[in-house]
């Protein structure tokens, strides 16, 4: 048990329509490191995270879980696992109809009794925006956030249940750099505060640097290379040279 | 393959009747599930019903107004004026105040459902609740089908008594028509053949908007114009299916003899 992989990926292919996106993926996961799938723009990562988490439901292959093959498992041990694994989207997915507050008890009402959440919900609300450095927006509604602090935000709301897995997609697109520069930053301490594996899907070198213990390249469906930041930025591949010009 | 079952294959619009056939088999099959929203539900009956009150309001006054002002010259001309009363109000109440009710629902609710749960598509915030452990068709479509299902009859309801009001303005523009005397006209001539029928359809106005609204907005596409194009095309489909609906009721309530 100590040493199986967090999450483990077999021979996973997904298409849509002729559109084959992943083929024959596979890849590990160890408990504690922080790994980042780099990939051009529509090569499949988004697809692959959300097969993990199951909004996408593979053709065929096997996805582990914290020990768990997610296909085929009732909604139920569903909703229990994914309790445990923490979701950052591409687009942030905050309820624009709904406040700060809002929004992070918003996982905790399935997961936790009504007396829970009325004893506990507030500080575990609290910590998450301490966590993340932003306490003081507990009221404010979604839209009066900049994007930096809605990152921040929607990150605050995947760690309230405090996941052991983490998936983070494109958490820095989109920001400036010193502001992408922060969330990295951010990445990282609450990977150790929290002792969580993490994937993380990015193209921005700095997030790579900052984040990543470990890069895997998904070219083509495939799981092209596997190694750590430093070694692939020596790479003679041109397929993986073009990423780090 | 010939020439007819490649049609029904590739047709688009049928493609698109069959989702929507089961996209309500979904909503009876979910709303049978245990744990109900209430306090979601109870949050749209204020939205789609309070929220629509005054144009509701608005538009069944001017109907019952206009109606009456236009239907006095012809019975004027046939010497029917004392009539007035009783042929505007059944009108109302049967076909005009529940149907145009239902038009302006479809506008304002299917279009608001359709953009709503459209923008939430795209931005994944409907992904997002599935991995929170919520199951987003019973918080976002059952809640508000179920709202728009109940609250149309009491907008209908309420259409129709301000029609009827205005209505009563209408005849003493030009005529004199006591207050007593026009109400007495009124329920005098309205059975429980004029009203019931007309109250069990607006049912199904609100059950189809809802329908319509939601199915649009939750397989919305891509990108801000496929919201937009959730929102247009939900009233354009909702205002249809008001009309297909309002046929099959006239048949029904013919067949049994309720006219
Ligand atoms: N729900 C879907 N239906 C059809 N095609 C999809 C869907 N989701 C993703 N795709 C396609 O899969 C490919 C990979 O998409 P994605 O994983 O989002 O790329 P990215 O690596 O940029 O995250 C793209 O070609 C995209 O068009
Ligand atoms: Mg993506």
């Amino acid at each position: 048990m100590e040493n199986e992989p967090i999450i483990e990926v077999r021979q996973v292919n997904k298409s849509f329509g002729k559109n084959h996106v992943l083929r024959d993926f596979s890849m590990d996961v160890n408990q504690g490191e922080n790994l980042v799938i780099l990939g051009k723009s529509g090569s499949g990562k988004s697809v692959l995270i959300k097969c993990i988490i199951r909004l996408i439901d593979a053709d065929s292959g096997s996805i582990k879980v914290l020990g768990n093959e997610i296909n085929g498992l009732d909604q139920e041990p569903l909703d229990d696992l994914r309790s445990k694994i923490g979701f950052l989207f591409q687009s942030n997915a905050l309820y624009d109809s709904m406040t700060v507050r809002q929004n992070l008890e918003f996982p905790l009402r399935i997961h936790w009794t009504k007396e829970e959440r009325l004893k506990n919900g507030y500080s575990a609300v609290m910590e998450a925006l301490t966590d993340v450095g932003l306490a003081h927006t507990i009221d404010m509604m979604p839209s009066e956030l900049s994007g930096g602090m809605r990152k921040r935000i929607a990150l605050a709301r995947a760690l309230i249940l405090r996941p052991k897995v983490i998936l983070y997609d494109e958490p820095t697109t989109g920001l400036d750099p010193v502001t992408g520069r922060e969330i990295s930053e951010l990445m990282v301490s609450v990977q150790k505060k929290y002792n969580a594996t993490s994937v993380i899907i990015s193209h921005d070198m700095n997030c790579i640097r900052i984040t990543s213990n470990r890069v895997i390249m998904l070219i083509e469906g495939r799981n092209y290379a596997d190694d750590t930041f430093e070694n692939l930025k020596k790479s003679n591949d041109p397929k993986i040279k073009e990423f780090f010009t | 393959m010939n020439p007819l079952s490649t049609y029904i294959k590739e047709s688009p619009f049928l493609k698109e009747i069959g989702e929507i056939a089961l996209f309500t088999k979904r909503f009876f099959k979910e709303i049978a599930k245990p744990k109900q929203e209430y306090a979601e539900f109870l949050n749209q009956c204020f939205w789609i019903g309070y929220k629509s009150l005054i144009l509701v309001g608005v538009t069944g006054f001017i109907m019952g107004l206009v109606l009456t002002i236009q239907s006095r010259p012809t019975l004027v001309e046939f010497g029917a004026e004392s009539m007035l009363p009783s042929m505007v109000s059944v009108s109302l109440i049967r076909e005009i105040a529940p149907v145009i009710t239902a038009l302006i629902c479809a506008g304002k609710i299917g279009s608001g459902i359709g953009a709503e749960l459209g923008s939430m598509r795209v931005t994944e915030q409907i992904d997002a609740m599935e991995v929170s452990g919520t199951n987003p068709f019973k918080y976002l479509v059952v809640t508000r089908v179920m709202a728009a299902t109940l609250m149309l009859p009491v907008l209908s309801s309420l259409a129709n008594a301000i029609s009827l009001y205005g209505g009563y303005l209408g005849a003493n523009i030009r005529g004199n028509v006591s207050w007593n005397l026009y109400w007495f006209q009124v329920f005098n001539v309205l059975n429980y053949g004029d009203v019931l029928p007309s109250l069990i359809k607006t049912f199904f106005f609100g059950f189809a908007i809802g329908i319509i609204g939601c199915y649009k907005g939750y397989y919305s596409q891509k990108g801000t114009e496929g919201v937009g194009r959730s929102a247009t095309t939900a009233v354009i489909v909702a205002s249809l299916l008001v009309f297909i609906i309002d046929l099959i009721a006239v048949q029904i309530t013919d067949l049994l003899g309720l006219t």
